[in-house]
């Protein structure tokens, strides 16, 4: 292991070496480009045996990915908003045909207005698309989940493909301590890609053709979602046998930090939930007994953990880095319908907050927490509040 | 927790010196973080860059607004930009200028200066128009300051500048040597 | 056969390739290859978009036609430089 200084895309860079990716196509885009560049270093460098395709598109980078798949080869990809948005139809596919691909996804807001700042609307737009999808708040985490991204996806009884998201510029461009393993006790970890089928001369199939309405569209459809709930105990067993390996865990789906006799606990997703452990502290410190559970899976949707937090606590606040239109954003549309039927139900408010990349600073984490705080004592002032907004109209 | 901030322009090392002093740190068992001000950056454009420094692991991921230290890179942006927004009381800010602390017109607090571009250029780091000034400035700032000691910032240079490794650490010592400390 | 989601592969294919697909039925002409006027210069082999024309190893037979796969498009009739292939309606009988 090397204790190093690197950046939240040069973790990823070296999560997809030490994974052994043997095939990548992907196009650059703010803020990704680092990691490919990086991966071109280390193929120059012979530290890498890998087969980099240069696509013309993300579009074209996906559909790459799924076909080298289905040829049994351990795929890879990188992109951002844009990018990612632009694979839309190939996400799908890449579930559908149930190609293990792993991908890294850098959170960046969508234009118009064009931004390059951290916003998670490129990826929660992507819940519908049958992807396994984990936020990280820490490029450890980006660098570990990716190995063992592809250990759950890989697993016979799972067979989809995952993406996991780092914030743009606060872990993309960030430099942070990270401690980057030995490949051969990730070798140990991560054997090599052994599908059940795959394209072969000697053994043809045919792959993704015609399926009726009255057999078996709806079927295939099922297994999907049958798998989907299956890798909520594979994440978690996979997350323990990485500890026991590597000495890390990050928090498996739902990460808890000081909930135990917390009255009221915040949700949130990625870097600023970093930043929400520290205020945790601080509160703490001043005897308000708060926590913070941190949203590191988003799908497979953590329902049992969050309906086992929520029988515990007084007041749930929601953070969403982005708006999904709907009935406010999609991490509390998803919290609030996993509660419906629940008997033991907290306050529940939704806190739209850093979209477009606002910096999320301890004293926005404070505010949140004092109006959550409140809410114990007189209920729900608003559901849905859009926070440190600027009215101006003066 | 300390933080630094880097006022620099685009091509002159602003964020690598945020990364350099970071690795430097880290080398005393610090955890760090270090990262630019995020935007569409291009030469010749103000640059801002931060580094954090912390006994216990850096968790608050968010930009610094109140820095415990300042360093300007180009004396130039001191007419332009508003450096030392935010500087913590008895911060101190370490400017490469030709200039006496007591010179420096317009910045409060306690100062340290160094001619950097000098340095540079002696040793034969980017030239007079574009000299390349971060690991001198590094080198003042182990001076100015007592968050990392000069055989961190030398040991870190040596790991991590991609070219003229030695030409880099001579800088940062001959700039340690001759940062002047002042100021009110 | 499969039943339901219990019998379905992990991944969306069929166990067969599309040999089993009798798309032969398709047709309603069905092109005839007089062998007199083949000269085996096996252009009809290259055009054929169904794979549905059969030639051997050593090249030395004229090519056959798997009926069982041809659709009857009639490419290869147009394309034979010597006409020895006629579209011919098929009768009910066959």
């Amino acid at each position: 292991m090397v204790k190093s200084v690197i950046t939240g895309n040069y973790a990823s860079s070296y999560g997809a070496k030490l994974a052994r990716a043997q095939v990548i196509a992907a196009y650059p885009i703010t803020p990704q480009t680092s990691v490919v560049e990086k991966i071109a270093e280390f193929v120059a460098e012979g530290t890498m045996d890998t087969q980099y395709i240069k696509v013309e598109s993300e579009h074209s980078a996906m559909a790459a990915c799924i076909t080298a798949s289905q040829t049994g080869a351990r795929t890879f990809t990188a992109t951002s908003a844009h990018g990612l948005t632009l694979m839309h139809e190939m996400l799908i596919w890449a579930s559908g045909a149930r190609t293990p691909v792993v991908m890294t996804n850098i959170n960046r807001a969508m234009a118009p207005p064009w931004s390059v700042w951290a916003d998670h609307l490129d990826s929660v737009a992507q819940r519908d698309t049958g992807w396994i999808q984990y936020y990280c708040e820490s490029n450890q985490e980006v660098l570990d989940t990716i190995i063992t991204a592809y250990k759950v996806s890989e697993s016979r009884e799972i067979m989809l493909p995952s993406m996991l998201t780092l914030d743009a510029f606060y872990l993309s461009h960030t430099y942070e301590t990270v401690d980057i393993p030995d490949q051969d006790k990730v070798d140990k970890f991560l054997p090599p890609f052994d599908p059940l089928y795959k394209f072969d001369v000697e053994d043809p199939h045919l792959f993704g053709s015609l399926s009726f309405p009255h057999q078996f569209y709806m079927e295939w459809r099922y297994q999907i979602a049958l798998s989907m709930e299956r890798a909520r105990d594979k994440i978690l067993e996979i997350d323990k046998e990485f500890e026991s390996m590597f000495g890390r865990s990050h928090g498996g789906l739902l990460d808890l930090y000081r909930c135990d006799g917390a009255e009221v606990v915040l949700i949130a997703a990625g870097t600023m939930a970093s930043t929400i452990r520290e205020v945790v502290d601080q509160l703490r410190d001043e005897g308000e007994k708060v926590g913070l559970a941190r949203l590191r899976v988003f799908r497979p949707f953590p329902a049992k953990e969050i309906r086992e937090l929520a029988e515990k606590i007084d007041v749930l606040g929601v953070l969403d880095r982005s708006y999904s239109f709907g009935y406010g954003g999609a991490f509390f549309a998803e919290i609030g319908g996993a509660l419906y039927n629940h008997p033991d139900k907290p306050v529940l408010k939704n806190y739209v907050v850093g979209i477009g990349g606002r910096d999320v600073t301890p004293n926005t984490v404070r505010g949140i927490f004092e109006n959550a705080l409140s809410l114990q004592d007189r209920g729900l002032d608003k559901e849905i509040e859009w926070i440190e907004l600027k009215e101006g109209g003066e | 927790m300390i933080e630094i901030r880097f006022h620099g322009r685009g091509g002159q090392g602003a964020v690598t010196a945020a990364n350099i002093l970071a690795i430097a740190a880290f080398k005393e068992g610090k955890d760090v973080q270090a990262f630019p001000y995020f935007g569409v950056e291009r030469r010749g454009a103000p640059v801002t860059a931060f580094t954090k420094i912390d006994d216990k692991p850096v968790r608050i991921k968010s930009q610094i607004y109140e820095p415990d230290y300042v360093v300007v890179l180009d004396s130039s942006l001191l007419k332009a930009v508003n450096v030392t927004q935010g500087l913590k009381n008895g911060g101190t800010v370490i400017i490469n200028a030709d200039k006496k602390p007591e010179d420096i017109k317009g910045v409060q607090g306690k100062i340290a200066t160094v001619d950097a571009t000098a340095i540079a250029v002696k040793h034969g780091l980017g030239s007079k128009e574009a000299p390349i000034v971060n690991t001198a400035i590094l080198g003042a700032f182990a001076k100015a300051t007592d968050v990392v000691k000069l055989e961190s910032i030398v040991e870190s240079i040596m790991d991590s500048a991609p070219a003229k490794k030695k030409e880099n650490a001579e800088a940062a010592k001959e700039a340690y040597d001759n940062t002047l400390i002042g100021g009110r | 056969m499969f039943k339901g989601y219990k019998d379905l592969p992990e991944v969306p294919m069929t166990w067969d390739t599309t040999f089993v697909n009798i798309t032969g039925s398709w047709r309603t002409v069905k092109p005839v290859l007089d062998p007199e006027k083949c000269t085996k210069c096996y252009i009809c082999w290259k055009f054929c978009p169904e794979v549905a024309i059969i030639i051997d190893e050593e090249l030395k037979e004229v090519p056959k036609i798997d009926y069982d796969h041809c659709k009857g498009c009639a490419i290869c009739a147009n394309e034979c430089p010597k006409k020895a292939i006629e579209m011919v309606v098929e009768s009910m009988e066959e």
